[in-house]
């Protein structure tokens, strides 16, 4: 199997998540379009892991799942914050940072 | 020569088995993306997760594919239900879930892919995956995981610890 | 041992692993195509049940041939080794005690493996998965049947069905499991659904807390399911429960292990089964619609708690030495004791009719824990059986009740009364359960609580004997109570055809979902009494009047269900020598079970519990007729005239504190310590590294300031470049928006064009 399958894989993956983080409003999507840009690194991980026969890649993509697994954690206990605050997770209506 | 031609059809079953896999999962990332419904778009993303742990199993990944299955599509989806439900975003139609600036996404996500593709397809040309790979030990990993990266395994677990007070502090009502 | 031998079942054996496979599949067709169906979705559902349901019965039917091939039973046996070949080449294994052994139909796929460890799926038919697959697969396809007409117009009509039929399969796959693994699939799937279920109308706040305290409750426990499995797996290396009970029958096994993985895994059932510390949720899962509670607390999620302990009940049974003579007292019965008593008395306050029945389903399946941890494995798997029917009936009957003549209401003080005359199959099909449920006698209850608590005695467990003599005393008391509010004095409320606004609390709102039949229609016509109330125009009756009989897809069930709370204790009855039951499914084989004595029936023994049930029945409808008829008595309003009766009714109305217990004392007391942690680490440990770095860099702030700033920049460049940064940042400053998609859009634009002129430089 060509490596490329996977990889290629991997890329569409990771522009379809960065399309979601740019174009959603709503902060849980944006935290789902993430979850897909992490699952596009782990299979380029793990692919690359078979192709040189080692298990680094592995470790690294099991690593990759407990970080995610947090960043979700956290991420979504900010969003209910954000959301018992202003009763709105619209990511339009959060500018604070506006310059 | 029976040998050849039974790689070989391993070949390609392993082939078809990937095209489709990928097709569920592009297809499934795309819905995650652009579908109107919270909800739709998180049972998408358990169509993606889901494929990623099959295309794991292809990549001789046999551990990371069902920590894949246990921790996302068990655990992190259910946050994600839990999420959605207690923020109350409306579990039906929503008016509109992408932001006034969606179309700036199209051309910087296109303008990733072109040059990821290149790049990929120019370094990687016809590389092969080896034919013979089994799948990666469990007793492997955790050598690798307790041996040479056991620092990062401590940091990572400082991460989780962190994560779990910090989850706990934000979402907590005073 | 595995499979070597199936070839000798019938085909319904060997294929009992379709009941669970067919309603998982139509869950998929109603999920994906349901809503375009005619009946959306809702045929489908039944059609897999009924489909489900046939090949039950014809397992049951092959199986009972099996047991009587082996036992060598005349008549029917005989006639099946005709018609049937298959029974031929059987020879019965005569295990050590002399008893003929039935060995069971198991069948193993592997489904994964990983490091030599096999993962398998498939089906492991004796007795009792016999029995519970028939049960289960009939009382779903009733209650579906009930909730086509119950939830008529529901906007989440589909996905209701949807989660029925996931529901049951996960139920069926988890009674017919070959090893623990598919155990806790079965369980977790209908964790998941029974939280579906119960939040179905989740808009309404209570409804939502309700599933996700059931959730969470019954998630408690299954942390114990999880430790028991690995620990009986790690000790014993095998998942398979076939092996796994003849491990733990095997004297040389280590009793502590035994006892630990008892232990962890009783905790699950305390928290699937409703018992003691944990069964809050359960009468609060009441919040959702009545088809679901009648079938969720009747035969199926429920009972998975008691099931778990008779289907590895070599495990319990000698891990916790209830063998043991002189053994007085173990977990397993303790709880189920003390489970029968506080339940029982809880229902006595409740004026929702559901809760009663949900408490009262929390004592019966006390009774059920108690005899299997006294020993009486039989009369506890027996009362499984019965008590289904019954308590099924019960439910829809308050459905039924309050879909027609409470206005959607459950509450008998102030909604029901003098129901009897207006729906007479539903008060009978309700009286005869409450017959069977009390333990009168020639009705199903009898025959099997009795024997519980017969047994109890039998085995030397005399404290339990006591303690299920009182529970059937106070059985009788507290049906007697509802029954009266429901059926007899003067039609209140709603059932008197008042509207009212207020539905009381949120708990009996549960069910006023906003789309109600429109068959009632006709049934109120000519009532149209109360022109006034408008807002019932959108429930599409033109007013709320006396209704009549409930429409015949509700009674329907309702018919079956209480002839089968008659007879169904038939199959068992000891006092006639009938013992069809435990023939058929008590496993007898020295190697897989251990052995259970049965207690000898006879009526001086069964009489102290008549006798109560007679007592609990008169005490109850005087009381009842002196506090809620008509006369006036001294005995109104005691309760708040008493201080020493109105602190214990406060007590019960209050649930014995628990849930403040649990939600005010132990989630305080174990989330507040963390968070205070996480503070003081935050104020002390981490804003003290930050204010040494802020003087730190303070000082180093400083000096730069004083001899490089000052002195050498400030005077040729900053005032230069200054004036340049504030025009560039002008210029940049509409990207600030402080969006973060556009912060994310610029920030992977740049990285991709930066990759794009990395790569064109190096190529």
């Amino acid at each position: 199997m060509l490596i490329n399958n996977f990889l290629l894989l991997g890329a569409v993956l990771f522009c379809i998540g960065v399309y979601g983080v740019i174009a959603r409003k709503n902060a849980v999507m944006v935290l789902m379009s993430i979850e897909l840009i992490l699952n596009s690194v782990n299979i380029n991980l793990l692919a690359f892991s078979m192709l040189h026969g080692n298990v680094d890649g592995n470790t690294f993509a099991l690593y990759i799942i407990a970080v995610a697994a947090a960043e979700v954690g956290v991420g979504l206990a900010m969003v209910l914050l954000i959301y018992r605050n202003r009763k709105s997770i619209s990511l339009d209506e959060l500018s604070e940072m506006k310059g | 020569m029976s040998a050849v031609i039974l790689a070989d059809d391993i070949y390609v079953a392993q082939n078809i088995g990937f095209g489709i896999i990928a097709a569920v999962m592009i297809i499934g990332a795309l819905k995650v993306v652009t579908s109107k419904n919270v909800v739709h778009a998180a049972l998408a993303l358990v169509l993606v997760l889901g494929g990623a742990a099959a295309q794991y199993l292809l990549l001789a990944a046999e551990f990371v594919a069902v920590t894949q299955v246990l921790v996302y599509v068990g655990a992190v989806m259910v946050l994600f239900l839990f999420g959605v439900m207690l923020t109350r975003a409306k579990l039906g139609q929503e008016g509109d879930l992408n932001n006034k600036n969606a179309i700036l996404g199209v051309p910087v996500a296109l303008l990733m892919l072109g040059v990821m593709s290149w790049v990929l397809i120019d370094g990687f040309e016809d590389t092969r995956l080896p034919q013979d790979g089994d799948q990666v030990s469990v007793q492997a990993l955790s050598d690798s995981i307790f041996k040479p990266y056991l620092l990062p395994f401590w940091a990572l677990s400082f991460v989780l610890l962190a994560a779990v007070i910090g989850a706990i502090v934000l979402a907590r009502k005073d | 041992m595995l499979a070597h031998e199936h070839e000798a079942a019938g085909w319904f054996l060997e294929h009992a692993w379709l009941i669970p496979v067919i309603p998982a599949v139509a869950f998929a067709i109603i999920i994906g195509f349901g809503k375009k169906l005619p009946m959306k979705g809702s045929e489908v559902g039944i059609a897999s049940m009924l489909a489900s349901l046939v090949l039950a019965v014809g397992t049951t039917w092959q199986w009972v041939q099996r047991v009587d091939a082996v036992h060598g039973s005349e008549g029917e046996g005989a006639l099946a080794r005709g018609v049937f070949g298959f029974a031929r080449g059987l020879v019965p294994r005569a295990a050590e005690g002399g008893e003929p052994y039935v060995e069971p139909v198991i069948r193993s796929w592997t489904w994964w493996q990983s490091g030599g460890i096999e993962f398998g799926l498939g089906q492991h038919i004796d007795g009792l998965a016999v029995m519970l697959l028939l049960l289960v697969t009939f009382i779903s396809t009733l209650v579906q049947v009930f909730s086509l007409e119950y939830v008529r117009g529901d906007r989440r009509y589909t996905h209701f069905f949807a989660s029925l039929t996931l529901f049951s399969a996960g139920m069926l796959a988890m009674v017919l499991a070959e090893n623990t693994v598919q155990l806790i699939l079965g369980w977790e799937i209908m964790g998941l659904c029974s939280f579906m279920l119960i939040g179905h109308w989740w808009e309404e706040q209570a409804n939502s807390r309700a599933a996700l305290k059931a959730f969470f409750t019954v998630r408690v426990g299954d942390m114990g399911l999880l430790v028991g499995v690995a620990i009986l797996f790690g000790a014993f290396g095998t998942f398979s429960i076939q092996e796994t009970s003849r491990i733990a029958m095997d004297p040389a096994t280590s009793q502590t292990v035994l006892l630990w993985a008892s232990v962890a895994l009783f905790i699950a059932c305390i928290g699937k089964s409703g018992q003691f510390p944990l069964h809050t949720w359960l009468p609060d899962a009441m919040a959702g619609p009545t088809p679901v509670s009648s079938l969720l607390h009747s035969s199926t999620m429920v009972v998975a708690g008691v099931f778990l302990v008779a289907r590895l009940y070599p495990v319990f049974y000698n891990g916790f030495d209830i063998a043991q003579n002189g053994n007085s007292a173990n977990l397993i019965a303790i709880i189920g004791g003390i489970t029968i008593i506080i339940a029982a008395g809880l229902a006595f306050v409740q004026n929702d009719i559901k809760k009663v029945l949900a408490y009262s389903t929390v004592s019966q399946l006390g009774y059920m824990m108690m005899g299997l941890g006294v020993g009486a494995w039989t009369p506890a798997v027996f009362h499984i059986f019965t008590h289904a029917f019954f308590k099924c009936c019960l439910f829809l009957c308050a459905g039924s009740i309050s879909h027609t003549a409470s206005h959607h209401s459950f509450d008998m003080k102030k909604d029901m009364g003098g129901l009897l005359r207006r729906m007479p199959i539903t008060a009978g099909a309700w009286m005869v359960s409450t017959l069977a449920l009390c333990g009168v006698p020639f009705f199903s209850g009898f025959f099997s609580k009795d024997e519980i608590i017969d047994n109890a005695d039998h085995n030397g467990y005399k404290v339990f004997f006591i303690v299920g003599l009182i529970g059937a005393f106070m059985t009788t008391a507290y049906m007697t109570r509802a029954t009266y509010l429901t059926f007899f004095g003067t039609p209140r409320g709603a059932a008197a055809g008042e509207h009212h606004d207020e539905h009381g609390h949120a708990d009996v709102h549960a069910d006023a979902h906003d789309a109600h039949a429109d068959v009632h229609a006709d049934a109120h016509a000519g009532h149209d009494v109360h022109g006034a109330h408008d807002d019932h125009a959108s429930h599409g009756k033109p007013a709320f009047g006396i209704a009549g009989e409930s429409p015949i897809l509700l009674v329907f069930p309702l018919i079956v269900l209480g002839f089968l709370a008659v007879v169904s204790g038939y199959i068992n009855a000891a006092p006639f020598h009938i013992e069809k039951f435990l023939e058929w499914v008590e496993p007898r084989a020295s190697e897989f079970a251990p052995k259970i004595d049965h207690a000898v029936f006879t009526w001086a023994k069964a009489a102290p519990s008549i006798i109560l049930v007679v007592l609990g029945f008169v005490i109850s409808l005087a009381l009842c007729k002196a506090v809620f008829g008509e006369a006036d008595s001294k005995l109104k309003g005691l309760t708040q005239r008493n201080r020493v009766l109105g602190a214990g009714h406060r007590f019960l109305v209050n649930k014995y504190y628990l849930d403040d217990l649990y939600e005010k004392v132990i989630v305080h007391a174990v989330a507040y310590p963390i968070a205070q942690a996480a503070y003081w680490v935050n104020q002390h440990v981490l804003d003290g590294i930050v204010n040494a770095f802020g003087k730190g860099g303070r000082r180093t702030g400083e000096w730069v300031y004083k001899y490089v700033d000052q002195g050498a920049i400030d005077g040729l460049a900053v005032n230069g470049s200054g004036k340049a940064a504030r025009g560039t940042g002008g210029a940049l400053r509409p990207l600030q928006s402080g969006k973060v998609n556009q912060y994310g859009a610029l920030l992977f634009g740049a990285a991709a064009i930066g990759a794009l002129v990395l790569v064109i430089v190096n190529i």
